[in-house]
């Protein structure tokens, strides 16, 4: 049995839990019908859509895991839900999203089980041995890594397979768990949650186009042309790494490694040279469109389209040209 | 009074080309340089700015080759006062054997009579990308872990760490000891001053042995991901190119 650790937004699935159902289907087709079941944890605003959206998606079960103890989320207290219902259904791969949450609660779950955890896996090869490739280096480069325990442990990085359901399916069964958790297990959990701010990165994640900026905007006064094609085109605004050094624009803005990985179905990357760590960010973009100077920094040669030329002269043009063109945002 | 234990890792400067060693098994630094992560310069950051509000000592580990003794010198250089390192060739390592080696060093430090009140760490290693030494750690000493935090504060025998949620910002209050791992972007790592430095060069770094043969990291190889041929369109020069951009936007379907 593979069991799929799954989370909500919203009162529905992650499109990133939804990807990972399907690597799920994958690996339990290699494995000639394994069963899916998915695991929830915490509050559900709606059982009966969540339980026909997870059948869709290839789940015959949802297990759910309630009790005060997930009132407010605690990685530990996840994990403990996932062991119970791990123990209960003998599965024998455990897998989750390669999301905050995803990694941190499989985690947990390896350190409790004492066994190997591959994090961010985008592919499997055959299952014995059950060899999974990953990304490392921030997705710079892959490793092929053997997961010869059970439970095999992975998480599964975004954007590495495409959600996928399934006409006619069934809803999945609702099977509701009420797991002990240890006091030791809730001494870190949210205490409080503070408000959302507005144009956070959750909207520069879910955005169908991005206007990134980076050293060649100049200053923090050289974002206007960036900010109104990003309003034009109903997108959000993106910057590289040294964009947030220079305190030029805020961290949630930042594309890239240890910033927000996007994957719009357009990309329009300005003064940016295309750094590796940019790259990781914003490597699974649609198309490409680059905006440099210089025709030959990396993101010019990797891009499908580019523009030579100064952003600061090329922006106002487009925009121009847009508005000509009846585009109104 | 706190006692910061920061856990740190040399990993090659991947800001430029990554290149592998020819075995397969490693990021080859050699031409590129070795450094920090971000995460684990935040951390560090962290960990200064807590000792200097409530005094104490700030303390670096590595779990690394010799040559680590570099990364543990530049980064004593901001105003920690130790540092250990526990010598071994990283890719016989897995997470689970730096967890279990960062475990015995607190261990043992905790029998001699220093106890690591907060223990910090970055969110992933910037090569290995394993996203669970922190937790191990945590697992194996029996502390309360907060992961991804940006800021950290200890007052009144807890840890109040605040970090990026799904749903807006997240605080999280544990009891000390605990330990957490830092993401880039609540701090600005400070820069070395020539007292820090000169400071930094008096500093006996303790080196130690593994403490136990190694698992590994389950490694079969590290690849490349094969070069995307460049098939880039040039649309055209300077602000000529707006129309021709235009006409791309129209047919992806981005102008509505």
């Amino acid at each position: 049995m593979i069991l799929v650790l799954v989370e909500t937004e919203n009162g529905a699935a992650s499109e990133i839990s939804l990807e990972t159902l399907a690597f799920a289907r994958a690996l339990a087709a290699e494995g000639g019908g394994i069963a899916i079941r998915a695991v929830v944890v915490g509050a559900v605003e709606n059982r009966d859509a969540l339980a026909a959206e997870l059948g869709t998606h290839g789940a015959a079960e949802v297990h759910h895991a309630v009790g005060e103890a997930f009132t407010s989320y605690a990685g530990a207290a996840w994990a403990a839900a996932l062991q119970a219902i791990r123990e209960s259904t003998g599965s024998v791969v455990v897998t989750a999203a390669g999301s905050p949450r995803g990694n941190e609660v499989l985690a947990h779950l390896a350190a409790r089980l004492d066994v190997p955890m591959a994090a961010n896996a985008t592919a499997f090869q055959g299952l014995a041995p059950f060899v999974v490739t990953r990304q490392v280096v921030g997705g710079a480069a892959m490793e092929e890594m053997t997961l010869d325990q059970r439970p095999a442990i992975l998480t599964v990085a975004g954007h590495s397979w495409a959600a996928s359901p399934v006409s006619g399916a069934s809803p999945a069964a609702w099977v509701e768990v009420t797991p002990e958790v240890a006091e030791s297990d809730l001494l870190a959990r949210v205490v409080s949650t503070g408000t959302k701010e507005v144009d956070h990165s959750g909207s520069l994640k879910s955005a169908k186009v991005v206007v990134g900026a980076g050293r060649g905007a100049g200053g923090a006064d050289g974002f206007g042309a960036v900010a109104e094609l990003a309003e034009l085109l109903g997108g959000a605004v993106g910057v590289s790494r040294v964009v947030t050094s220079l305190g030029w624009r805020p961290h949630h803005e930042q594309v890239g490694q240890t910033g927000s990985r996007i994957s719009p179905d357009l990309y329009i990357p300005c003064g940016i040279s295309g750094a590796i760590q940019h790259w990781a960010g914003c490597a699974s973009s649609k198309t490409i469109l680059a905006i440099n100077t210089d025709p030959e920094a990396p993101m010019m040669t990797k891009a499908n389209y580019s523009v030579v030329g100064d952003m600061h002269e090329v922006l106002p043009a487009i925009i121009e040209e847009l508005k000509s063109r009846g585009v109104r945002g | 009074m706190t006692n910061v234990l920061v856990c740190i890792k040399r990993v090659p400067d991947s800001s430029g080309e990554v290149l592998l060693t020819d075995d397969q098994q490693g990021v080859d630094g050699r031409y590129v340089g070795f450094t920090v992560s971000n995460h684990e310069s935040c951390a560090v950051e962290l960990a200064v700015q807590t000792v200097e509000a409530t005094g104490g000592t700030v303390t670096l580990l590595t779990v690394g080759p010799s040559e680590a003794t570099e990364q543990l010198r530049d980064t004593l250089a901001l105003g920690c006062q130790a540092a250990v390192l526990v010598e071994a060739e990283p890719t016989r390592l897995g997470p689970a054997d730096v967890a279990r080696e960062i475990a015995h060093v607190v261990r043992e430090k905790e029998a001699e009579g220093t106890t690591y009140d907060l223990i910090l760490l970055g969110n992933d290693a910037a090569d290995s990308g394993d996203f669970q030494v922190g937790i191990r750690l945590a697992h194996a000493l029996g502390r309360p872990v907060v992961n991804g935090v940006s800021t950290v504060e200890v007052a009144d025998g807890h840890l109040t760490a605040r970090g990026d949620g799904p749903d807006g910002e997240e605080t999280y209050s544990p009891p000390l000891p605990a330990i957490a791992t830092v993401l880039e972007g609540g701090v600005e790592p400070r820069y070395p001053t020539l007292r820090g430095r000169m400071a930094a060069k008096k500093v006996q770094i303790e080196t130690r042995p593994l403490s136990a043969e190694p698992v590994g990291a389950s490694r079969v190889r590290l690849l490349l991901p094969p070069p995307a041929p460049s098939t880039v369109e040039v649309l055209g020069e300077g602000p000529e190119a707006a129309g021709a951009v235009a006409d791309l936007f129209g047919k992806l379907g981005v102008t509505r």
